[in-house]
């Protein structure tokens, strides 16, 4: 079961790296925005198996702070919806 | 391997499956709003097996319940990271 965790971590790391391609081909701000959304769910998902795989605890802390940030980054480039006056 | 250790398995290679089907999507296809569906909804469910797998894998209440806690976040994350992706993309927000 273990060396499944590791593999499964491998793959997931892997996932990350192909989003890479789609940060630096663009074209948009938005589709560079939508890679960052998937580093968040994969980096989550890879910090839990990895708590369990190195019987680290502690690492599922860090998950639940990194989803907690998750969606600042996307607020924080995007900027919250104004009111209905601006459509 | 036990039984449940098999559960967790299956678990754990079909939320791999979601996640390589959400990253294929934002690779493969045509426009910002394609790639966003396919992207969100592939990964939250990816979590959710992951997430299930490593609670049946861990055997503890505790555990158990801040998984829960960590993929519902995940979830409300996910969706207002969607809506303002899309939202600016329609805008035509370069």
């Amino acid at each position: 079961m273990t060396q499944v965790l590791g593999w499964a971590t491998l793959f997931l790391l892997l996932n990350l790296v192909a989003g890479l391609w789609r940060v630096a081909r663009g074209p948009t701000a938005a589709d560079r925005m939508l890679a960052a959304l998937l580093f968040g769910s994969t980096t989550v998902a890879v910090l839990l198996i990895m708590a369990e795989w190195m019987a680290m605890p502690a690492l599922r802390s860090v998950a639940l702070l990194f989803v907690m940030l998750a969606s600042i980054v996307t607020i924080a480039f995007f900027g919250l919806p104004a009111g209905d006056d601006e459509r | 391997m036990t039984a449940l250790e098999w559960i967790a398995l299956v678990l754990l290679i079909a939320g791999c499956f979601f996640y390589l089907a959400g990253t294929i999507g934002l690779l493969r296809f045509g426009d910002v709003h394609s790639r966003l569906h396919a992207l969100t909804k592939a990964d939250n469910l990816g979590l959710l097996l992951v997430c299930t797998a490593l609670a049946v894998l861990s055997a503890n209440w505790r555990v158990a319940a801040l998984l829960v806690l960590i993929w519902l976040l995940g979830l409300l994350a996910a969706t207002v990271s969607a809506h303002l992706i899309a939202r600016h993309a329609r805008r035509g927000g370069d």
